[in-house]
């Protein structure tokens, strides 16, 4: 108060002059300006990359245009490039990751978030935190051999006996392919669900839990319709968090996929993925067009993830109004 | 406020550092005032090991001269030199004529030893080396042939018992020299091959699976049964994998080693063109192994920096002569004489 009627006491001209100044002794303003620069840097960061994605593809983007998306031949020598078998590679690997994952990563969260000894809740976080820091590449020599062995020995035979009569179980077992890839997808995840999860449902309020028990409901009845909904939204978040680490893991991915980009339905075949191709063909990619299309391939990559993302957030908006109507 | 004067002083300390760090980087690229000079090079992975010990003995006999080889990938080797962000660049496969015409100064390609690919296979209760004929080979990668009992294979291995089985193809899936060469030779001994797939660091695959890296491909080899692939002489000779023998263009099957691989070479100096972008695939002669090839230094003929120019062309004489004597203890195969000579010679043309 004293500092506006101080204000009121300066010459008209001078007046904003002395706001401005007050109001960054108050230090807000600083706070303001320097959060701003932060923020929008890491927008323009984001802006740029899509920028130099898409000058860079420009040769491709014109001589294929939205072809590019439907074709199947990626063929170098030919200079012909499509992305469909990468972007089916790559949705379907995330796919089964996610299919394996969130069950897995959420029981466990629930798990840990209610388990009475929060002592042990910790430490098991602790090592499943463990999981997301070994390097991806560690997770590919696990994957060419232990678990593609194991695949092509032990499990693929039995899935393609007891239920061939999918199309997805069938064919040669390589060990290697879509399955090997979506499994060790999979594991590499799962802590980011288990992580965020497991936090956003410890921080239900305690009240929501006693409110739940006081009116009668058992322990999980109290979990399942008052816990989970509430923490619906980060649970949410967290699965498409394993989603955009699925979606753009390479070297393990690369290392268990087989690099075959061919379309089948079977998840015993090998196949591709984008960030694989990428990582695989960049380094000795010569010509222009070549190059153009790998870095089109990127920009592709980059379009699934922020789809993938804006329809994360529309389903989140969308459960949140259907939460509050019912409430 | 006596915070903010904290940050300031921290903030000053930042800059003060960055600014350090920037001024030693700037030092460590110029030739500094005690006649240093730095030559930077960049490319293949497969000439990374004797590229890097030459860089070591030359900078032993010549202290002022430090030769620094990244070893980025032939295409990006390539393409640093294209850009000039390199003083020479490496390359497993000779620069199309596309790629030389975007050179400002003409390059210059200097064979520096020579590499080989060999099929290697993992059949279980084979331990016995496999003979391939070029058609058999092309066969199986054309996914023609699907079985290791097919007479096409069988024929030529008249003493062992094949399974029925179905060959699982093992081929790299990053872009490599070691698939150029195979897919070279492929292209020259089968037309179908030539057709419907071509030569390339990276080509269409017409079946089996990719595996990245040399490691990658043995990796998987090892742990499919029935399955064949291909990998570097070298890399076969320092992990002692088994592989076959292949018939060349006489008629003999040969089984690689370092003097078959310079016999290839040998064979091909006489029709040498001069300058030096030359295939050696499927080359004549009795005991030339048939999928051998050069790998390159890419040297502009213009270097403006005279210091720089002279000790790159020191660097060049000496890796012909002195320097072969490196090649054989790191398993790579060295040029023949009638080569390192033709190559001296032309060393005058860098001005």
């Amino acid at each position: 108060m004293p500092a506006r009627a101080h204000v009121a006491e300066l010459a008209p001209s001078l007046r904003p002059l002395r706001i401005l100044w007050d109001r960054l002794r108050r230090g807000d303003e600083i706070a303001h300006v320097v959060t701003l620069i932060f923020a929008s840097t890491v927008v323009g960061i984001t802006a740029l990359l899509v920028y130099q994605l898409w000058i860079q593809s420009a040769l491709s983007r014109q001589k294929f245009g939205w072809a590019f998306f439907a074709t199947r031949v990626w063929d170098p020598v030919a200079g012909q490039f499509g992305a469909l078998p990468f972007l089916y590679g790559t949705l379907l690997t995330s796919a089964i990751a996610l299919l394996l994952a969130v069950p897995l990563g959420l029981g466990t969260a629930i798990f840990l978030s209610e388990f009475p000894l929060a002592r042990f809740s910790d430490a098991f976080a602790f090592l499943v935190d463990l999981l997301a820091a070994v390097p991806s590449v560690i997770y590919g020599l696990l994957g060419i051999f232990v678990l593609a062995p194991w695949l092509r020995v032990s499990v693929e035979p039995v899935l393609s006996s007891r239920l061939g009569f999918l199309p997805l179980f069938r064919g040669p077992a390589f060990g290697v392919g879509f399955l090997a890839a979506g499994l060790i997808l999979a594991v590499m995840v799962v802590p980011f669900i288990v992580s965020v999860s497991r936090e956003v449902l410890i921080s239900v309020p305690r009240e929501q839990r006693e409110a739940a028990l006081a009116v009668g409901a058992t322990r999980w009845e109290m979990i399942s319709r008052v816990v989970v909904p509430f923490a619906k939204t980060g649970i949410i978040g967290s699965v498409f968090l394993a989603l955009a680490r699925a979606l753009g893991e390479t070297m393990a991915v690369t290392m268990v996929i087989g690099n075959d980009p061919k379309i089948s339905a079977s998840l015993f075949a090998p196949g591709y993925s984008i960030a694989a191709v990428i990582a695989n063909e960049f380094t000795e990619a010569t010509g222009n067009l070549y190059l153009s299309a790998l870095i089109e391939l990127g920009l592709v990559l980059f379009l699934v993830t922020f789809v993938l993302n804006g329809l994360a957030r529309l389903l989140v908006l969308a459960t949140a109004q259907r939460g509050s109507i019912q409430g | 406020m006596k915070k903010i004067a904290g940050q300031n002083w921290a903030i000053l300390a930042v800059l003060v550092a960055g600014l350090f760090l920037v001024s030693c980087s700037h030092n460590a690229g110029t030739t500094t005032g005690s006649q240093t000079v730095l030559i930077n090079g960049a490319g293949s992975t497969f000439g990374y090991p004797i590229y890097s010990r030459w860089a070591d003995d030359f900078h032993k006999l010549h202290p002022n001269v430090e030769i620094n080889y990244q070893s980025v990938g032939s295409g990006a080797g390539i393409r640093q030199l294209l850009a000039g962000t390199v003083d020479f660049g490496a390359s497993d496969a000779p620069m199309t004529d596309a790629q030389l015409a975007q050179s400002k100064s003409p390059v210059l390609h200097f064979p520096t030893v020579l590499g080989a690919v060999v099929p290697t296979y993992n059949i279980p209760g084979i331990s016995a080396e496999l003979k391939f004929t070029s058609q058999a080979l092309a066969g199986v990668f054309l996914g023609k042939i699907t079985k290791w009992n097919d007479p096409a294979i069988a024929r030529a291995n008249s003493g062992l018992k094949l399974p029925s089985a179905t060959i699982v193809v093992i081929h790299r899936s990053d872009g490599s020299g070691t698939s150029f060469i195979w897919t070279d030779y492929l292209s020259k001994v089968s037309v179908d091959w030539k057709n419907t797939v071509g030569s390339g660091t990276s080509v269409n695959w017409p079946v089996g699976l990719g595996g990245k890296g040399s490691e990658g491909v043995t990796g998987l080899i090892q742990q499919t049964p029935n399955s064949i692939g291909y990998v570097e002489l070298t890399y076969a000779i320092q992990n002692h994998i088994l592989f076959g023998a292949l018939q060349n263009s006489s008629g003999e099957f040969v089984k690689a080693s370092l003097e078959s691989v310079t016999a290839a070479a040998a064979s091909a100096a006489d029709s040498m063109p001069k300058d030096f972008r030359v295939s050696i695939t499927n080359a004549p002669g009795k005991d030339a192994y048939p999928i051998a090839s050069f790998t390159w230094l890419l040297v502009p003929t213009t270097i403006p920096d005279v210091a720089k120019r002279d000790d790159i062309k020191k660097f060049l004489h000496w890796m012909l002569a002195e320097g072969q004597n490196d090649a054989e203890p790191l398993a790579y195969a060295k040029l023949p004489t009638d080569v390192t000579a033709k190559e001296d010679a032309s060393i005058s043309e860098i001005h």
